[in-house]
């Protein structure tokens, strides 16, 4: 409890304050992501005791965390590669008029995930911190084969456009440098392609532009205007949540294990909306607007995003480009990341613990507090706001490296989203394939690089087997569903 | 009244500056920068390089080093070689500097991608950074030998060493080793980031890494990494404890232990190609008093860092020598790109 006496000392609390609207300002910003906002302000805190630093870093996160949500609602434009997720359902919603319905979805059920996440680290960090342990390559690919998998059968359309889409994903994450041979593919001699398709210039381009050319196709109408602008919506909204409590479990238990193991907030994100999509009675309706797949994905990108925390303090591994920052923060104000961590620096840890309490209580009371706002850009006329979208779009595009390049990039890929969204190819395999293929694919080399080429690693032993064949199930789920149907009509004839 | 607060406090700077200049115009007209001084790092965030980069930016900021600001970019892509080509497309350009590792030989050597460090102007040598052979703590081997020995005397690619990247530094010091094991491989498994490759170390998914000190430290102070040998020609000169019971002085050099590998990667500053003598001493003089700062020495600690400082004519006759180290090492496994 020492913790909290920490962090509620006046300069403490106010660095809160001032990291949780700095970090939701970076997470409206596509492009300023969570980890860049941090380093940028890294070097500012030398000056601090490293406990007021790290309060204030880490509520920058939580801010990121907390923004990343609105742009995608509001104009389908992810601030965060972990809010893409969001958007499938979020911007429907906001479409229909429920933008302050799906805000506050998405900001309450960012808090429940992340609460879930704090309580686990408060009370089971070490014993965490020995599973996470236990990953290696096979392991990761697993969890990568599982996501996949529990995302086929996404797209409603033609499943030879899902394959298709997600063969393109997969053809664009593998250009730049290949880490397992060292080699350089497919970037044709081009200095521009040696860093590889950069997922946010992809997605905001996909998404954003792509959506604001069918909107101006579509002559400028936006019909997001009816939401309400008062505080009763946030009511309102909360007694529908708790129906929604076994999505909610589920995605807390998917962010903290993804967060954990590190899998990372996108990931999670993905493979929650993925299950939500499957286990969910109103499945078939996810991708118009239904509010379960606006806390799905939220509730695990959070509880996954600050879940990261816990192997960066126990371990020393980032959990997520935004942990890696901060790592490298704790060894410059002359803290050792790692097992010792909890028992030589007391009350920088539990200072930092209760500051993910008070920092998310405190964020989501700000959040929420703008909903109306929010809201509210809405009603600004279309053709004044497409403009300044465009304009926020670029500048994300150039600020994720600096490039002129990625600005044109995302323009091209703002045009093939459009035409994707004409001949209805969906997006999403597209994007999956792109933030997990790199990742799924090193992860698959590596493991037969120690293997030998033997396939039997992922089944070498209970973890992997299990989660190997959990993703087996899930990937051939509509098939098992059909003989079991079968079955059970076969008996009583 | 908020103008005014506001206003003071910089006019005076500005009457101290241009007190400042006048003073010093007599004796000499030296170069300062201009506009704010970017400096890349060809490197991921959280990396060594990264952390070093950032360090030295918040010295430079809380000593107030330099009037201008430092704008710290990572330019990763291709495994640095975005970041190169970024600072040769500049040329003479006095406001762009970077920070540099093996990469600056091992990635035009293994991708081809067009170019060399003679393309910048080297400023200083700020550290060298070491490898250390690491087992974990529960596996048999005591001394560099034992384990060489099993490796010896095992299966072919039986024994994993994990590292960071392909045909950089940790997979050179791994084909230099396998000198040493009758014909033996290791399989070397490629991670992303070195962190990232202790923890693997600690879960046993792999049997050995080459980890910088910075990397692994946390782990070995937990009791779950074990060093055996140290890539230095002499032992390192931090004496004060680390476990409780070794400082990074009691890590007997590899070749001590009859294991004769040396290899340490440059941390030097280089800037842009063809800048001016003044332009290039202005840098030098900068880097010199980061390096003067007790942060920076306890920085170093940390890191159990080799505190060789080089500029001038000196550190461009190492570059030259560590090149040729380089062609050399990868030349022999064959790690060198393919010209067609």
């Amino acid at each position: 409890m020492g913790g909290f006496a920490v962090v509620l000392n006046p300069f403490n609390l106010l660095l809160m304050l001032i990291g949780i609207l700095l970090g939701v300002i970076i997470g409206v910003l596509p492009g300023l992501g969570g980890a860049n906002g941090v380093a940028i302000l890294l070097p500012l805190t030398f000056t601090m005791p490293p406990t007021s630093a790290i309060i204030m870093l880490s509520c920058i996160y939580w801010g990121a965390l907390f923004g990343g949500a609105i742009t995608s609602i509001l104009f389908n434009i992810p601030g965060e590669p972990w809010s893409v997720a969001t958007t499938f359902d979020g911007h429907p919603m906001a479409k229909q008029g429920r933008a302050d319905e799906a805000l506050t979805a998405a900001f309450t059920s960012s808090f429940v995930g992340a609460l879930v996440a704090v309580i686990l680290i408060t009370f089971l960090a070490p014993l965490v911190a020995k599973f996470a342990l236990k990953f290696g390559p096979p392991e990761f690919f697993a969890v990568q084969f599982l996501t996949f998998a529990s995302f086929i059968g996404m797209g409603r359309g033609s499943p030879f456009k899902t394959l298709a889409s997600m063969c393109l994903g997969f053809a664009l994450a593998s250009v730049g440098l290949d880490t397992v041979t060292g080699q350089l593919r497919m970037t044709f001699g081009t200095a521009e392609l040696l860093t590889g398709f950069k997922f946010l210039t992809a997605v905001i381009g996909l998404f954003g532009i792509g959506e604001i050319l069918a909107s101006m196709e579509s002559g400028l109408a936006f019909a997001g205007t009816q939401a309400k602008l008062n505080m009763k919506a946030v009511l309102q909204t909360w007694k529908k949540l708790p129906q929604y409590w076994a999505t909610s479990l589920r995605s807390c238990l998917i962010g903290c294990w993804m967060g954990i193991t590190p899998g990372g907030a996108t990931p999670a994100s993905f493979m929650s909306y993925g299950l939500a999509k499957r286990f969910s009675k109103r499945g078939d309706n996810f991708g118009k607007g239904e509010i379960e797949g606006v806390i799905a994905p939220e509730t695990a990108a959070h509880a996954a995003g600050t879940s990261a925390l816990l192997p960066m303090i126990t371990l020393g591994i980032p959990g997520s480009p935004t942990a890696a920052v901060l790592l490298g923060g704790l060894l410059i104000w002359g803290l050792q990341p790692g097992p010792l961590l909890f028992i030589e620096q007391k009350d920088f840890v539990w200072g930092l613990i209760a500051s993910m309490y008070l920092g998310n209580i405190a964020g989501l009371v700000i959040v929420l507090t703008c909903v109306p706002l929010f809201a509210a850009i809405l009603r600004v006329p279309f053709s004044a706001i497409a403009p300044a979208i465009m304009v926020i779009c670029a500048v994300g595009a150039y600020t994720i490296n600096n490039a002129m390049f990625d600005v044109w990039m995302m323009g091209m890929f703002g045009i093939i989203g459009y035409v994707f969204n004409k001949l209805s190819y969906p997006l999403p395999p597209l994007v999956l394939a792109l933030v997990l293929g790199d990742m799924a694919e090193s992860s698959f080399r590596q493991s037969m690089l120690m293997s030998q080429g033997d396939l039997s690693i992922f089944w070498a032993n209970g973890l992997v087997g299990t989660i190997f064949g959990l993703g087996m199930i899930l990937l051939f789920w509509p098939v098992i569903q059909w003989v079991i149907s079968k079955a059970l009509t076969a008996k009583p004839a | 009244m908020m103008l005014k607060h506001l206003l003071a406090p910089r006019s005076l700077l500005l009457g101290a500056a241009v007190l400042a200049a006048l003073a010093a115009a007599p004796v000499q007209a030296a170069w300062e920068p201009t506009r704010p001084v970017t400096l890349l790092i060809p490197a991921g965030t959280g990396g060594g390089a990264d952390q070093m980069a950032r360090f030295i930016d918040g010295i430079v900021k809380k000593h107030n080093l330099m009037k201008q600001n430092l704008i710290v970019v990572n330019k990763a892509g291709g495994a640095g070689a975005e970041g190169f080509l970024d600072i040769k497309s500049t040329p003479r350009d006095p406001h762009k500097i970077i920070i540099t590792l093996s990469n600056l030989f091992t990635t035009p050597l293994a991708t081809g991608t067009p170019f060399n460090w003679k393309d910048l102007t080297p400023v200083a040598m700020l550290a060298l950074d070491q490898f250390v052979l690491w087992v974990n703590a529960e596996a048999p081997y005591k001394t560099a030998q034992d384990y060489l020995n099993a490796v010896k005397g095992g299966s072919d690619r039986q024994f994993k060493m994990g590292g960071t990247g392909s045909k950089q530094e940790d997979q050179i010091i791994t084909v230099a080793l396998e000198r040493l094991t009758g014909g033996k491989k290791f399989t070397y498994v490629p991670f992303a980031g070195g962190g990232a490759v202790a923890v693997q170390l600690v879960g046993k998914h792999v049997d050995s890494t080459v980890n910088n000190p910075i990397e692994a430290v946390a782990q070995w102070r937990a009791g779950a990494l074990r060093p055996l040998c140290l890539f230095d020609g002499k032992r390192s000169i931090y004496t004060a404890k680390v476990t409780s019971d070794m400082a990074w002085s009691d890590i007997p050099t590899c070749k001590e232990s009859g294991v004769n590998v040396e290899y340490q990667m440059l941390r030097g500053i280089f800037a842009a190609g063809g800048i001016t003598k003044d332009q290039t001493d202005f840098y030098v003089d900068l880097l010199t008093k980061v390096m003067q700062t007790p942060d920076w020495r306890t920085f170093m600690e940390q890191g159990a860092f080799n505190q060789t400082i080089m500029t001038g004519a000196e550190y461009r006759k190492w570059v030259e020598g560590a090149e040729k180290l380089h062609y050399d090492l990868m030349k022999e496994a064959d790690f060198l790109a393919k010209t067609n």
